[in-house]
């Protein structure tokens, strides 16, 4: 990979995801050995800084990086000088005079990876920007998908929950579709963009938009749900949860409508009862516990291509 | 070399493995990528002789010590390791011996994956200019080269033919 920094899912071109993915592959061995480490960012330092709470992305960035023998080092809201009023500019100049290879950034504010990549001689990873883009999730859910359905061109891909404040389904419907994958976004009308025109630069006659769940599942051979992202409402946007859960919660029944071998995803964390049924979850179609083995594989594949040349 | 070579190359190498580790249950691991086919068919033929030996593959490009150094980046294929090869005689299989480092690689990888009873070498060419003190026990064809010459051996798996040529560089 020739790029400096790993900013969003829109700038990356399909042999570069390839490569990404193919190089995850490789990966995910080490996880099955005995000792989980090998040398290869052995005195580099990768950079954790995390400005909106997360559990999942950055144990798995951190992880990634030790098992990749970087030092990794977290930096979290309550720690971080942007408490004590420091600007953001300023931050990232302290941080790129600390000289450190390899910065995550997850920010709450749409394009602050990309301020700080201008100013950084660091590479920076987007961790997830607001509502904009969360391109390692949109890698990994490819990786998941790809090795259980050893394909992404052609599939028919259901993503239902809370579209419009989702930088998953963003960076996830940029990949899929880039790759041939026919994306399905599906949600209440309230909670759907109001228009697709602009979220997908190519192929945006395989990005679809439904506010009717039986459509989007219909025949899908990969269903993706996401959380209602309450945090990032200033207002309601549907009456109650019961009534959300009866249009646009999983239950076994609506997976049913999909494909025989359909794979039910979900990027974390899941509000059991909400937009998943616990049977669903835990049930035979379910390989939300496989993203996240896939989402290690896939940060070391992206630590490595950024720093290990 | 010609294909006919190669082959029967590959076949005495795999006789003398045999032969070198009589009464003990070998494993082959091919470095990626040729050593990948090579380990493959030197199995086949002690296949033929007594039980098949487990294969196995290793990719060394993340041990690498001149990950900074190369042009371009190396791209990093699969490594799959028999289950346990604690206490096993491993037997590393590449193509071409040549400055030691990736054989170096190869056995920094292997020590995370437990403590082999031996580990041995076995190499189609070995071409000299050692820069670190390994030598292969195994060896198809000794090579007096040039530093400004390059070995390449292609198998059929991969090139398409079987061949071994010597080129110099300009």
């Amino acid at each position: 990979m020739t790029r400096k920094d790993l900013l969003g899912i829109e700038e990356l071109g399909r042999e570069e995801i390839l490569e990404i993915l193919d190089t995850a592959d490789s990966f995910h061995e080490i996880a099955t050995r005995p000792i989980k480490k090998v040398p290869t960012l052995r005195g580099r330092t990768v950079i954790n800084f995390f400005l909106e709470a997360s559990t999942r992305t950055r144990t798995s960035f951190e992880i990634a990086g030790k098992r990749l023998s970087a030092d990794v080092i977290n930096i979290s809201p309550s720690a971080s000088s942007l408490s004590k009023g420091e600007t953001l500019i300023d931050t990232a100049r302290t941080l790129d005079a600390m000289a450190a290879e390899c910065v995550i950034i997850r920010h709450n504010m749409a394009g602050a990876p990309h301020t700080i990549a201008r100013l950084s001689s660091s590479r920076i990873v987007n961790g997830g920007d607001g509502a904009h883009e969360h391109p390692t999730q949109a890698l990994l859910d490819a990786l998941t998908i790809r090795q259980r359905k050893g394909r992404l061109d052609g599939l028919k891909v259901a993503i239902v929950g809370d579209i419009a404040h989702s930088r998953v389904a963003r960076s996830n419907a940029r990949l899929l579709t880039k790759l041939g994958s026919e994306v399905w976004l599906c949600g209440a009308p309230t909670l759907l963009p109001p228009s697709l025109d602009g979220m997908v630069s190519e192929n945006r006659h395989l990005l679809r938009a439904t506010s009717r769940m039986d459509e989007a599942l219909d025949g899908a051979d990969v269903i993706m749900m996401l959380r209602i992202q309450f945090e990032r409402m200033s207002e309601p946007r549907f009456p109650s949860i019961r009534e959300y859960c009866r249009y646009f919660g999983l239950t076994r029944e609506r997976v049913a409508r999909a494909g025989s071998d359909v794979i039910v995803m979900h990027p974390g964390p899941i509000n059991r009862g909400v937009e998943i049924a616990s049977e669903v979850a835990d049930g035979p179609f379910s390989v939300i516990l496989n993203q996240v083995s896939a989402g290690v594989a896939v940060r070391m594949a992206v630590l490595y291509l950024l720093l290990g040349a | 070399m010609s294909a006919a070579d190669v082959g029967a190359t590959l076949d005495k190498m795999a006789d003398a493995v045999v032969e070198a580790n009589r009464g003990r249950e070998v494993v082959l691991l091919g470095i990626q990528r040729r050593g990948v086919p090579m380990a493959r068919r030197m199995a086949a033929r002690i296949g033929r002789i007594q039980a098949a030996p487990a294969i196995g593959t290793l990719d060394i490009n993340l041990y690498r010590d001149d990950l900074t150094r190369v042009a371009s980046q190396p791209v990093v294929r699969k490594t799959e390791v028999p289950v346990n090869i604690d206490d096993k005689d491993v037997v590393l299989v590449d193509d071409v011996l040549y400055t030691g480092r990736t054989i170096r690689a190869a056995l920094e990888a292997l020590c995370d994956f437990g403590r082999m009873r031996t580990i041995q070498l076995a190499v189609l060419v070995d071409r000299g200019h050692r820069e670190l003190p390994i030598e292969a026990n195994f060896i198809g064809r000794k090579l007096a080269t040039k530093d400004n010459e390059v070995v390449e051996v292609k198998l059929t798996e991969i090139d398409g033919e079987d061949a071994i040529d010597v080129m110099e560089i300009t």
